[in-house]
């Protein structure tokens, strides 16, 4: 079933670049393949392209359904349609699998042309700023020149930043939602334990797992177990489990505890759905971005060159992208005069918060696409 | 709560009249320059000031309505607590800082006054007189006052900080902060005979000494 306001059915689409893409690694990807939706139309001057971009383990599917049975739409469909925040009457809204990713833009599980056999270990480390690289080209593609605004949250964020400064005459308005301007030591760990645990995994074969016709699910499986606990605070964990027990203490290792179900069936999902080498590469993107670097770590200096106007958003109960490390970009921008409004949104359910239909948050995201002009 | 209140006020006056304190603000303000609005409610005076003088405003707000009215209005707006200070704002990184009918209502008032002198190279603050006769009055009969200005009940006012301007004066004094003007209002009107008794709201330029 559809429901109101939705952007209806929606099918991806598949840009091929035969172009090469020199990375930031000195790695040169020859070709490759970027799978994107749209939602929307374009207009005669193409002034309304809005740019998503998704988080560690987001999709081109932002919104929308592949048919009417589909028993989910795309992850952030709460915010975009016709009438919704993110308005697809007004904006032409783009949604782009990651270069990298494991839904249909190259990365490791897709074909070496090379050799024709799945990249694997070979497929090379990405750096956000490779993404926005890349994101630009597919912007070419579609005959953007400029978009409205580039909108992430999360990891997603780190990239609606990296366009300010990677291609400032490009982009009029960034919507940076609970990210950071990098990620602290004990963010990094969280990851560092993730990929461990993948790495560690007997079926990871040195991330040529493909040949051997198996996945390290027990590795990825852990590692989306400890990231959605980072993902939920600990009111929200205590408010959605607290201690309850499914049937009682039963002196076992089972799943006793309710909340011990919830981490094991979401683990296990991930596990089914996602591919491992791209989850390591899309935590190495994160732990990597750092945009303060070239600048003796001086954040105003390096956002000197931003022409964009920003909204940063970020989440009270938000520990793993907290409310200050928003407010580190907001003073940056202050610092160099920019065009920026910022809002902490009182909210219980940690890091999750930025995809949650919060009717404050909307309201925020609504009231400020309202006011860019396409 | 307390800065919703106030700028519930500053909404309701404005539409039934003149503002003659944003006009006192907008004659302190230079064309052009870059503003900090303090506990900006709605964005009304920074909208005043930027269609006005052509400034580069931002507004500091908590209020989640405020903040959206503030946004609604084109204004530039940080939610932040001034409980918290100014951290996010570097020394001097604005032309003049305001705390427009706010300041009654913080707990930190020492605290906020350095760190508005420190991020601004003027400072501009305004507040009910409660030196204002008719609150003298009210007090004379026996009661807390009750007024326009002052339109809470004792028990549910958020103003924790009232004063008079005599109070103010010697804060400013006591604080070694330099008082470059000083405009009192009663009904849209400049009061310059017996200010504490007559003025219903004061306003000060200030700069650090």
């Amino acid at each position: 079933m559809l429901e109101k306001n939705s952007v209806g059915i929606v099918a991806a689409q598949t840009a091929h670049f035969e172009q090469a893409l020199s990375l930031k690694s000195g790695a040169v990807l020859p070709q490759f393949d970027l799978v994107y939706e749209t939602y929307g139309k374009l207009n005669a001057d193409q002034s309304n392209a809005v740019l998503i971009c998704h988080a560690l383990s987001g999709t081109h599917h932002v919104a929308g359904k592949y048919s009417a049975d589909d028993k989910y739409p795309g992850w952030w469909d709460n915010l975009i349609g016709p009438g919704k925040p993110l308005d697809t009457n007004k904006f032409f809204v783009i949604g782009v699998n990651n270069l990298g990713g494991c839904h249909g833009s190259t990365g490791p599980s897709s074909n070496n042309p090379a050799n024709g056999q799945p990249w694997g270990a070979q497929f090379p480390v990405l750096t956000v700023e490779d993404w926005v690289a890349s994101q630009a080209m597919l912007a070419d593609y579609l005959g953007v020149k400029q978009l409205a605004a580039v909108v992430g949250g999360s990891l997603g964020g780190m990239q609606a930043l990296q366009w300010t400064l990677a291609y400032p005459e490009r982009v009029r308005h960034a919507l940076v939602i609970a990210s950071a301007p990098n990620l602290t030591a004990q963010n990094m760990a969280f990851n560092e334990v993730a990929r461990q645990a993948i790495i560690t995994d007997p079926e990871f074969h040195g991330g040529d797992y493909y040949a051997h016709g198996v996945v390290p699910r027990r590795g990825l499986r852990i590692a989306r177990m400890l990231g959605h606990i980072t993902y939920l605070s600990d009111d929200a964990m205590g408010a959605k489990f607290g201690r309850k027990l499914k049937d009682g203490i039963r002196y076992s290792f089972d799943a006793e505890f309710e909340m011990e179900s919830y981490l094991r069936y979401q683990g296990d999902k991930f596990a089914g759905e996602f591919d491992a080498n791209t989850y390591l590469r899309m935590t190495r993107a994160l732990d990597y971005y750092d945009p303060a670097l070239a600048f003796d770590n001086d954040l105003s200096a390096a956002l000197k060159t931003v022409q964009a106007s920003f909204l940063v958003v970020s989440f009270t109960s938000d520990w793993r992208f907290s409310p200050a490390r928003s407010r580190e970009i907001v003073k940056a921008l202050l610092d160099n005069e920019r065009t920026v409004s910022y809002a902490e949104v009182t909210a219980a359910h940690g890091h999750d918060a930025f995809l949650m239909p919060d009717a404050h948050y909307h309201a925020i995201l609504r009231t400020y696409l309202k006011k860019v002009q396409v | 709560m307390s800065q919703t209140a106030l700028n519930n006020v500053n909404i309701t006056n404005s539409v039934l009249q003149f503002r003659q304190d944003f006009a006192i603000i907008s004659n302190w303000v230079g064309f052009g320059s870059k503003v900090l609005d303090l506990g900006c409610g709605d964005g009304e005076l920074l909208q005043f000031l930027r269609l006005s003088l052509e400034v580069k405003g931002y507004g500091v707000e908590k209020d989640d309505d405020n903040w959206l009215a503030c946004m609604e209005n084109g204004s530039n707006v940080i939610q932040m607590d001034l409980e918290d200070g100014l951290s996010g704002f570097e020394d001097q990184s604005f032309d003049t800082v305001i705390l427009s009918q706010t300041l009654q209502a913080m707990h930190n008032t020492e605290e906020i006054v350095q760190e508005m002198l420190r991020v601004g190279r003027e400072v501009i603050v305004t507040f009910p007189n409660f030196g204002y006769w008719r609150n003298r009055l009210q007090i004379t009969n026996g009661s807390m006052p009750v007024s326009k200005t002052l339109p809470y009940q004792w028990y549910d006012t958020p103003n924790v900080h009232l004063c008079t301007i005599n109070d103010f004066d010697k804060f400013c004094k006591n604080h070694k902060i330099s008082i470059l003007e000083r405009c009192v209002i009663t009904n849209s009107q400049t009061v310059h005979f017996m200010p504490n008794l007559l003025g219903n709201l004061a306003m000060y330029r200030l700069k650090a000494a």
